[in-house]
């Protein structure tokens, strides 16, 4: 057990699960340290698409610093980057260029480190459809070092916290609807108590009742875990009301970050724009939601 | 301690997940034990048909152990292939755990269903066949060659399991034609010195070569350890230098496939 363990679990109120046994010895520091949630330093990462071909730059030269306890936003039209960018953090990509820290871990040095504090749910809730959701969520937990009795105590827990009633609960995930699906990944992640979640368009394809349901869930998170959180989203509304600060992404590039506030302002000063997120959103991608939709349903592999 | 028991901890989820997938597909299951079994008893009664006990029981071992490293190969092979299928490998690799842990658990639960599988073909022959003189048969012979081709057999199969991260459309579908050239060059249902030169040698690659004439010598002839030493330093050879060899290029495909962004594209 590390030295700065101690008060890290001191922190963590009874109401929190305590980090799996393995986790011990990989801790987020303590609140108020200076030490970032996430530093995202000169990031570059390119592609090479078929032979001899030019590689393509899916990310470039992006910085990012969370501080614990952010709900940072990440927006961007479709092949902007903001998944690769995900990809990045979370190890299941290599970095071209620049640095990633987890709460001072190095993505690189300390991969395992950084793997243990992070956890993810993208648009496509991935499970094993023939097994239920109490099932995907027992393996998921095992691999993050949870034993089997805290697993399934915390899993019900959690996706009744969800709306997931104990009857779904042993049924095929494939039987599910995509909203609940969707929650079931959010509670897989949960369940291993990240310091750091990225949630990469959670509430994509979710109606607008579990919309609302898995946005305040974010906050509770947030708020009760002592999670920090990096969201990608199209949904401009859900990002204004959860996010501290929103960074747009543009042909793998950042083109503005400030509060959602200070981004309205500036459109409004700069461009004599309206003050909204939508005006934030068209003056720094150039295109329109409906466009970014349309290309959504077209499909995009760099994104 | 600690990371010990984590590692032990994430084997056991591979294995309590690939018994819940076998539990959830038992449809599946079943119908593929009745096709084995009718696999194994059809090409038995072609010795039963010759009226030789001798090439009955040759037949025999070939289907019975057959089975068995195939579906240890097919298991392993397939480690990374399922979860493309699923949608769910970027999880499993965002999981912080070692590659050895998670192919560990593959091969524990491989072993074991292989075993199982293989044991209620082998009942079902037995009971098919009750004229059979097993009274000279070495049981421990077939035992120790069963597992230690069993080491060698996890080593290939780990090998072939990278081919589904290197190759996204085509990887699975190349372990399959490994695991059918392993089936032609081993001499599973004949001898090997009846094929081409060029694949005589070829066969000596295979450990199923060696598992399959130190079995058939074992349970036919009665062979004891010490006169099939020749079949037992191959496959000893094979299984230190395949496994960790499989490790080892696992780690290489699964940094192949961070570098170029091919963990994502479900195949």
């Amino acid at each position: 057990m590390t030295a700065t363990l101690t008060p890290e679990l001191r922190h963590r109120s009874d109401s929190r699960r305590r980090l799996p046994a393995i986790a011990t010895d990989v801790s987020a520091p303590e609140e108020g340290s200076a030490v970032a949630a996430l530093l995202i330093d000169g990031v570059t990462k390119r592609f090479t698409v078929g032979r001899k071909r030019k590689p393509v730059v899916a990310i470039s030269n992006v910085s990012l610093r969370l501080e614990r306890g952010d709900i940072h936003g990440i927006l961007g039209a479709n092949g902007s980057g903001k998944s690769t960018l995900i990809r990045l953090v979370s190890g299941l990509l290599t970095l071209d260029e620049g640095r990633v820290e987890v709460f001072g871990h190095d993505l690189v040095r300390d991969e395992m480190a950084v793997k243990r504090l992070i956890n993810r749910v993208s648009v496509d809730a991935a499970f094993f459809k023939k097994l239920s959701p109490m099932e995907n969520l027992l393996f998921a937990a095992r691999l993050y070092g949870v034993d089997g009795a805290t697993a399934r105590r915390d899993a019900v827990r959690i996706m009744e916290r969800l709306g997931i009633g104990t009857k779904r609960i042993g049924r095929p995930v494939e039987q599910m609807s995509r909203g609940m699906q969707q929650k079931v990944a959010i509670a897989r992640a949960l369940l291993t108590s990240p310091s750091l979640l990225l949630l990469d368009e959670p509430t994509t394809g979710l109606d607008p009742r579990s919309k609302l349901e898995v946005q305040t869930f974010i906050e509770e998170v947030r708020d009760s875990h002592d999670a920090t959180i990096v969201l990608t989203t199209h949904d401009l509304a859900e990002a204004e009301r959860l996010c501290r600060r929103i960074t747009i992404l543009n042909d793998g590039r950042t083109v503005a970050e400030d509060t959602p506030d200070g981004l309205k302002r500036l459109v409004a000063d700069r461009y004599g724009e309206p003050p909204t997120l939508h005006a934030v959103f068209m003056t720094y991608t150039g295109r329109s939601l409906d466009d970014d939709v349309e290309e959504d349903e077209s499909g995009d592999d760099i994104d | 301690m600690a990371m010990l028991a984590h590692e032990m901890r994430a084997s056991y989820a591979f294995i309590e997940r690939n018994f819940h997938l076998t539990k959830r597909y038992w449809g599946w299951e079943i119908a593929f034990l009745v096709y084995s079994v009718a696999g194994a008893l059809s090409v038995s009664l072609i010795g039963a048909d010759v009226g030789s006990a001798r090439l009955l029981l040759t037949l025999m071992v070939g289907a019975i152990f057959w089975n068995y490293l195939s579906v240890v190969f097919s298991w392993i092979a397939e480690t990374i292939a399922v979860e493309r299928w699923e949608g769910t490998l970027e999880y499993t690799m965002m999981a912080p755990i070692r590659r050895s842990t998670q192919l560990l658990g593959s091969v524990v639960y491989a072993m074991g269903y292989g075993l199982l599988h293989t044991a209620v073909i082998l009942i079902v022959l037995v009971l098919f066949f009750p004229q059979l003189d097993l009274s000279h048969a070495n049981f421990g012979t077939a035992l120790v060659f069963v597992v230690l081709g069993s080491f060698s057999f996890v080593g290939i199969g780990m090998m072939a399991a990278i081919l589904p991260l290197l190759y996204v459309e085509r990887g699975a579908q190349m372990t399959f034609v490994i695991q059918s050239v392993i089936l032609l060059i081993s001499g599973v249902y004949y001898s090997v010195d009846i094929l081409p030169g060029w694949m005589q040698v070829a066969s000596r690659l295979s450990p199923a070569t060696y598992v399959l004439d130190a079995v058939r010598r074992g349970l036919i002839d009665g062979a004891g350890l010490g006169e099939l030493v020749r079949d037992a330093w191959p496959l000893v050879v094979m299984g230190i230098v395949f496994i960790p060899a499989g490790v080892w290029l696992f780690g290489k495909a699964e940094r192949y496939a961070k570098r170029t962004g091919k963990l994502k594209r479900v195949g």
